[in-house]
């Protein structure tokens, strides 16, 4: 077995040095009880070049581009990632390193996560970012634990526009502890309507996700304002799609107190979900109230600049059961994979890429209008959008499947009032050719 | 002795990214514009960020050259206690990066994405099996997100039988992240003492045990490397008084295919798929952290799950008990397939193996080293040996110390200062895929230290000198800190 690299005669000079009798003996301390009586039953091991055919196999058999065109988003999204990304991101210098405890030997590690975080940052308008949470969704009721902890309040709210998986995710972090979450509804644009909370004073944070789960740009700014008229409450906005800050004003800009979302368009593979990146960031008021790690600048005993793991006197290992997480492995190599990514793109990279992703989705939102197929939500969008098919649209659907096009992403199963309504995404990988097509065969099977 | 593999190299000066770069430079090739420009409202419109424009040349040397600053398995022996630095295979990476796993989209109907979720029900399976308990979640992202996922587990088997119990014992070895997590489940922590062998005690378990405690939370082995070898004990304690066993597995690597979880009395364990099952940790994650439970516990695990019916597979969300959802989608599913490919390579016999391997370096640098540093519990050990700096304190020479002038020979150090019981702890895990040689050169080295202790400690303290930094300073960046640039 090549990754045990023990020879016979070498096992047994080191149980000689232990004063072992044999291997078996090792575990003379585990009582019988627990001990299994019999082998592990797992398949005959594979040499590497079976494993390439069987994992390969399995490959080959779940809907990828190019043979597939998927035009779903929805938190998930399909953006070019450079070779040069991913071959910096497989330097084993980064990828099998532990979290930099010993900084002198994990400058690499402590100086690229300073630099991811400087850049979520700016992209974000916010003053303090943190190293990574597990993703969008742990990201968000971190936020709202967070907001909870800070104004000792017991309730908050959440727009029922936030992406429907994170809002259940929030659902199960709260559910033990008691807390309330009071549901926002979205009004007939798309957006969420505030109205019934305008002015209560018992809640620790509304929470919003810009562009929202139906791809529509929330009002930031008046939320904002409503938010704020009451004393103590915070602004906790979520994204899904961060490249839209390439585009528009950042939440923090616009009086987000906590900003938070899935940063996986910033060159990570979809991978089905996972690994992706918790973003998260606050206003410096919040610093030391906020969950996860953080990577600050200093200097060494020469005066040399240098990076370390700091304000732990929040986390885990030193405060135990009084930490402002559990968070301790976070999503370090995919918050270096991002800041690859950015620092690739670069300021007017990624202006370029963010307009161009907001243009193809409007050419295709526009071509869908022109062959009469409505966008319920009139508010402005980034780079997916709403669209309602005709009634019983289900079946047109799956023809579009054995003809390999992922027509978008049905909602009913998320929102039941919106039946035969999509949600469809369209990033810089998509041509005009291939939109059109959609558009064209979605048309013919209407027509039939 | 050998020459050391430490030694000084080149080594570059790089600036942080917004430092260099000219504006108009990319490092990115736009693709075609082949739509028209549509009008986007100016109310919403921002300037964009404000990123360092950089060439392609420009990124690549950067991030080489910041690579070059760490030190990883890939480079040497890396024993750090508790966390399972073992070799990443390197065909794992290849798997995880084919384009029909990277390229796939979470919310693809099941009938489009088959092969996937046929790796995630047979990892599974496999991860049942090897800790016994059979029923299994993919969905934590990392360790202390299995226990998080464990203890709401926890609160919703109480809740099925009508009571919100307020406590939870956890021993006084336990990582940081158990007590945490406890806490964002409302649990109120109370501690245990190990006994004089560093073990829990069954009466100790048994004074703090009672009806309004929802169990325990047991690393074992611990993390003084031991077997809790009265877990049985244990276990029937806390089930007397209704409550369940939460067993942290971040160090099964010590057990694969020598202990049954189950039969120990564990009901719910959290596996570290970035420690035992090879992924690498990428600097601080992903990671993966799955959560194994008894048959009776199934119900309450997080949906969706994996279900399988005539060779086909597809995702359910027909548990009415689950706790809920704890990751948007599935988990880190990139790493999963790393562990899926390591143990379809490993089989049985070699995790096995493995394991007794893991056992042995340990017990071979104890058995080495134990003259020279101090080792509070003289015990037969697990995967790790734990030693403190007793023997050095006569020369005001500290654990830290010894950690970095380790460096400067080309190891990494141990885990220090931790498990907090042993004070100045050095926590050694060498796991089994070190070689005797490197093994041999190690404890050369941390007897070469221990000898400069006595003989010229400022090498000690002025170490480490050969890194890109000397030691840093640690109080200046928590007082006035600088987070951003
Ligand atoms: C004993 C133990 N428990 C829990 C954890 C937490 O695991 P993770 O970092 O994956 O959250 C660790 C790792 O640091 C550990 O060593």
């Amino acid at each position: 077995m090549r990754y045990l690299p023990h020879t016979q005669e070498e096992i047994a000079a080191m149980l000689q040095t232990a004063g072992i009798a044999d291997l078996d003996d090792l575990f003379a301390n585990v009582p019988k009880e627990c001990r299994r009586s019999a082998p592990l039953n797992l398949p005959e091991p594979l040499t590497e070049w079976e494993l390439n055919d069987h994992v390969g196999a399995l490959a080959d058999r779940n809907a990828t581009a190019p043979d597939y065109k998927v035009y779903l988003g929805a938190g998930s999204y399909d953006h070019f990632i450079p070779a040069s990304v991913s071959f910096l991101l497989g330097r084993g210098e980064f990828s099998t390193a532990y979290t930099p405890y010993q900084p002198e030997i994990s400058q690499g590690t402590l100086h690229a996560i300073y630099e991811y975080q400087s850049l979520v940052c700016r992209l974000l308008g916010m003053d303090v970012a943190n190293a990574s949470m597990y993703d969008g969704a742990s990201g968000l009721a971190e936020a709202l634990l967070m907001a909870l902890r800070i104004t000792r309040k017991t309730k908050v709210a959440v727009s029922r526009a936030i992406h429907p998986l994170y809002r259940r995710v929030v659902q199960t972090y709260l559910t033990p502890t008691g807390y309330e979450i009071i549901e926002l509804p979205y009004l007939e644009n798309g957006r969420t309507d505030l109205s019934s909370i305008e002015n209560r004073d018992d809640l620790a944070a509304v929470a919003v996700q810009s562009p929202n789960f139906f791809g529509c740009i929330e009002d930031l700014q008046s939320i904002s304002d409503t938010v704020h008229s009451t004393p103590k409450r915070l602004l906790v906005t979520s994204f899904s799609e961060p490249l839209a800050y390439g585009l528009l004003k950042s939440p923090g800009m616009l009086g987000a107190d906590i900003a938070c979302g899935e940063g996986q368009s910033f060159g990570i593979p979809r991978s089905f979900g996972g690994p992706g990146l918790g973003m998260f960031a606050v206003k410096k008021a919040y610093m030391r109230k906020m969950p996860g790690r953080l990577i600050g600048q200093t200097k060494d005993i020469d005066g040399n600049r240098g990076f370390v793991l700091t304000l732990a006197a929040r986390e885990q290992h030193i405060r135990r059961e009084k930490a402002t997480s559990n968070i301790c492995s976070n999503q370090g190599l995919c918050a270096t994979n991002a800041v690859m990514y950015m620092a690739s793109l670069g300021g007017t990279g990624i202006r370029e890429l963010a307009r161009l992703n907001h243009d193809k989705a409007h050419y295709l939102q526009n071509e869908l209008d022109k062959a009469g197929f409505a966008a319920p939500f009139a508010s402005p969008f980034f780079n997916e959008f709403v669209v309602r098919f005709p009634d019983n649209f289900e079946k047109t659907y799956n023809q579009l499947i054995a003809k390999k096009i992922v027509a978008g992403l049905p909602l009913a199963s998320y929102y039941p009032e919106l039946a035969d309504h999509y949600l469809l995404c369209a990033t810089e990988t998509a041509s005009r050719e291939d939109l059109d097509n959609l558009v064209k065969e979605v048309r013919s099977c209407k027509n039939q | 002795m050998q020459e050391s593999v430490g030694t000084k190299g080149l080594i570059f000066n790089e600036p942080l990214l917004w430092e260099k770069g000219s504006k108009g430079r990319s490092g990115f090739s736009l693709p075609r514009r082949d739509v028209d420009s549509f009008p986007v409202d100016e109310e919403l419109c921002g300037d964009g960020p404000d990123f360092p424009d950089l060439g392609e040349t420009d990124v690549v040397r950067h991030f080489t050259r910041l690579s070059q600053w760490n030190f990883s398995v890939d480079s040497g022996m890396y024993p750090l206690g508790s966390c399972t630095m073992k070799y990443n295979p390197k065909t794992n990476e290849r798997q995880a990066a084919l384009p029909g796993f990277g390229g796939a989209h979470p919310l693809l109907p099941a009938e489009l994405s088959q092969g996937v979720l046929q790796i995630m029900y047979e990892l599974e399976r496999y991860l049942g099996e090897i800790t016994g308990l059979p029923a299994v979640t993919l969905q934590p992202a990392a360790g202390a997100h299995g226990e998080l996922t464990g203890m709401l587990i926890f609160y919703a088997y109480h809740q099925s039988k009508g009571s919100k119990r307020s406590k939870i014992i956890i021993p006084d070895t336990a990582h940081g992240t158990n007590p945490a997590s406890a806490t964002l489940c409302g649990y109120k922590s109370i501690p245990v003492k190990s006994d004089e062998n560093g073990v829990l005690a069954p009466a100790d378990v048994a004074a703090v045990m009672d009806d309004d405690t929802a169990g325990i939370m047991v690393t074992n082995p611990n993390t003084l490397g031991l077997f809790e070898d009265n877990i049985q004990e244990v276990s029937k304690i806390v089930h007397d008084h209704g409550g369940l066993v939460y067993a942290d597995g971040a160090n099964m690597n010590a057990v694969m295919g020598i202990v049954n979880m189950a039969d120990s009395g564990v009901d719910v364990l959290h596996l570290n798929l970035h420690k035992t099952f090879a992924t690498p940790h990428g600097g601080g994650g992903p990671g993966s952290g799955p959560v194994c439970v008894t048959p009776e516990l199934e119900r309450f695990l997080p949906s969706p799950r994996v279900i399988e019916k005539d060779g086909k597979y597809r995702l359910s969300e027909d548990y009415p008990d689950s706790v809920g959802k704890i990751h948007a989608f599935y988990g880190n599913f990139g790493v999963q397939i790393k562990a899926y490919a390591y143990i379809r390579t490993m089989g049985a016999a070699n995790l096995k193996k493995a394991s007794q391997l893991a056992v042995l370096n340990a017990n071979y640098i104890k058995a080495a080293l134990k003259d020279t540093y101090y080792l509070p519990y003289n015990r037969p050990c697990m995967h790790e040996c734990v030693f403190n700096d007793k023997f050095l304190s006569d020369f005001k020479v500290s654990t830290l110390d010894v950690a970095k002038r380790l460096m400067e020979y080309g190891f990494h150090p141990p885990t220090v200062y931790f498990p907090l019981v042993v004070a100045g702890a050095i926590m050694i895990e060498p796991t089994e895929t070190e070689c005797k040689q490197d093994i041999d050169m190690f404890i050369d080295a941390m007897k070469a230290i221990a000898r400069e202790a006595r003989e010229n400690p400022e090498l000690l303290h002025e170490a480490p000198t050969t890194p890109k930094v000397r030691r840093l300073d640690e109080i200046t960046a928590a007082r006035k800190p600088c987070l951003s640039g």
